[in-house]
């Protein structure tokens, strides 16, 4: 897939306030350019925090440190977001729903593109249904085109396949990760399965702060049986449950 | 057509309950005359209801028209202006302190006796509900699809016109209900304070003649209109609910 603009590599370093309470500080997290990068940990540690302030989000609180491409340009305009909820407007069909961007920014869509895309992630049959006629998983899918159709070189993607069924997550995170190749990935999620299988780099966000974990030698995407992929998986899935990591 | 049926049974049984209550009181017909009078009474008068029906269909429909426009842009004002929302929100709640049915004389005074002043009447009682129903639909957008508005660099105008007015269609809709129960009250009582047309006048001129049939007569067609009137704006509304969903 043809990416625009050169996936950078990206920095985060810093700490992050609500109020007067720290919800995290002194963190060091880096996307690799082109890679798959896994910001892995159990729920309100600020995951999500730091995805919303890579997305130029609000977070209700104050970040200090750094937060900056590598290659010197600002992130805004080149990142694509795609969340846990499909957010797909009830009112439009999956067409409708790809070309979002384009009709948001008062551009005209590429519907031949859109097409293309709807067809990659196979639901060339469905493109006219709307939302509430699709199963959990295609609703998932349809956000993912719309996610390729934005064609930004970096991609922050928010537990996006949480909450589908197994079999349909395995899908999901073949399609995801073989379409947005060559792109700067960032992945939150709080399923050691996932991190291990998808990425080139593993962060464990937990309440005493960042740390870099091994990944299996082998390039995602990984096999799910392999011996190196579910002993890393149970070695993550034990760093989660520790109480010091 | 379980529904017409349902209604015609509920129909029957409030009819005939009138009609016994009528038998077993002795109630004379210039107090409480029964529901066969108050059909005669249609049937005899009908050229002279029918005249002062068609004054207070219009004006409660020029109303409710009007009502809704202004009800409908006042919450996309409040909607893009901080400054509407901080001056012109509290002066709209506040205004609700002042009883509507109050102001009546007033309006007669300053726009006469035609039908102008009962216009102004349906639509003041009518413009808060649709106002704040609309603008609490506007604000209640899924904050998901905003954030995924923001990632995509969409347009503030485009987002209100693509997310937020039709997000909030069904909000829309509910306030058109309320308003169709309210706006023939607003005509009536504008006709009762000062006029010498319709269904309200020819009610207060049937009392003061004594002709009790003619006035019930004149409240039965009153009821039969608002009750059209509500079954074709819910269809609306259901009309306009389906297609955001």
């Amino acid at each position: 897939m043809m990416v625009t603009g050169q996936a950078p590599g990206i920095l985060i370093e810093g700490g992050f306030q609500l109020g007067e309470t720290w919800l995290f500080r002194e963190i060091s997290l880096r996307m690799e350019p082109g890679r798959w990068t896994c910001l892995l940990g159990p729920s309100g540690v600020g995951k999500s925090t730091v995805l919303r302030l890579l997305a130029g989000l609000s977070t209700g609180g104050r970040f200090t440190g750094r937060l900056e491409a590598e290659d010197g340009s600002p992130l805004d305009g080149r990142i694509a977001y795609m969340a846990q909820a499909d957010l797909l407007p009830p009112w439009l069909d999956v067409l409708g729903c790809v070309t979002l961007g384009a009709r948001l920014r008062g551009e005209p869509p590429d519907l031949e593109r859109a097409r293309r895309l709807v067809g990659r992630v196979g639901l060339a049959e469905h493109s006219h249904k709307r939302p509430r006629q699709l199963s959990g998983g295609m609703r998932q899918r349809a956000a993912l085109a719309r996610t390729l159709m934005e064609d930004r070189p970096v991609a922050l993607l928010d537990e996006p396949f949480s909450a589908l069924d197994a079999g349909t997550r395995a899908d999901m995170q073949e399609l995801a990760f073989e379409t947005l190749t060559g792109r700067s990935v960032l992945l939150v999620t709080h399923d050691p399965a996932e991190a291990v299988r998808l990425s080139h780099r593993i962060y464990l966000l937990k309440a005493d702060g960042l740390h870099e974990v091994a990944v299996p030698a082998a390039a995602p995407l990984r096999a799910v049986d392999a011996d190196d992929t579910l002993h890393a998986q149970a070695e993550l899935l034990a760093l989660l449950r520790s109480k010091a990591a | 057509m379980r529904r017409v049926r349902d209604i015609a049974v509920t129909l029957a049984i409030a009819l005939l309950g009138w009609q016994l209550l009528v038998l077993a009181t002795g109630v004379p017909p210039f107090i409480l005359p029964g529901p066969w009078r108050v059909v005669v009474a249609i049937f005899e008068h009908r050229l002279v209801i029918a005249e002062q029906a068609v004054v207070t269909i219009a004006e409660v429909m020029i109303g409710l028209v009007l009502g809704t426009l202004f009800g409908a842009a006042t919450a996309l004002h409040l909607m893009v202006s901080a400054t509407a929302r901080r001056f012109l929100l509290p002066l709209l709640v506040f205004s609700q302190a002042v009883p509507v049915f109050a102001l009546a004389p007033i309006l007669t005074l300053w726009l006469g006796y035609g039908l102008w002043s009962k216009i102004a009447m349906t639509l003041l009682i009518i413009y808060f509900p649709v106002a704040s129903t609309f603008f609490d639909g506007l604000r209640r957008t899924d904050p998901g699809l905003l954030d995924l508005a923001r990632t995509m660099g969409a347009k503030p105008r485009q987002v209100l016109l693509r997310l937020r007015v039709p997000a909030a269609l069904p909000s829309l809709a509910s306030g058109l209900r309320l308003a169709a129960v309210y706006a023939p009250i607003g005509a009536v009582i504008g006709e009762w304070v000062g006029s010498s047309q319709g269904l309200g006048y020819l009610m207060l001129l049937a009392s003061g003649r004594a002709k009790i049939d003619l006035m019930f007569a004149a409240l039965v067609v009153l009821a039969l209109f608002t009750v059209l009137l509500h079954a074709a704006i819910g269809r609306l509304a259901d009309r306009l609910t389906r297609a955001t969903q």
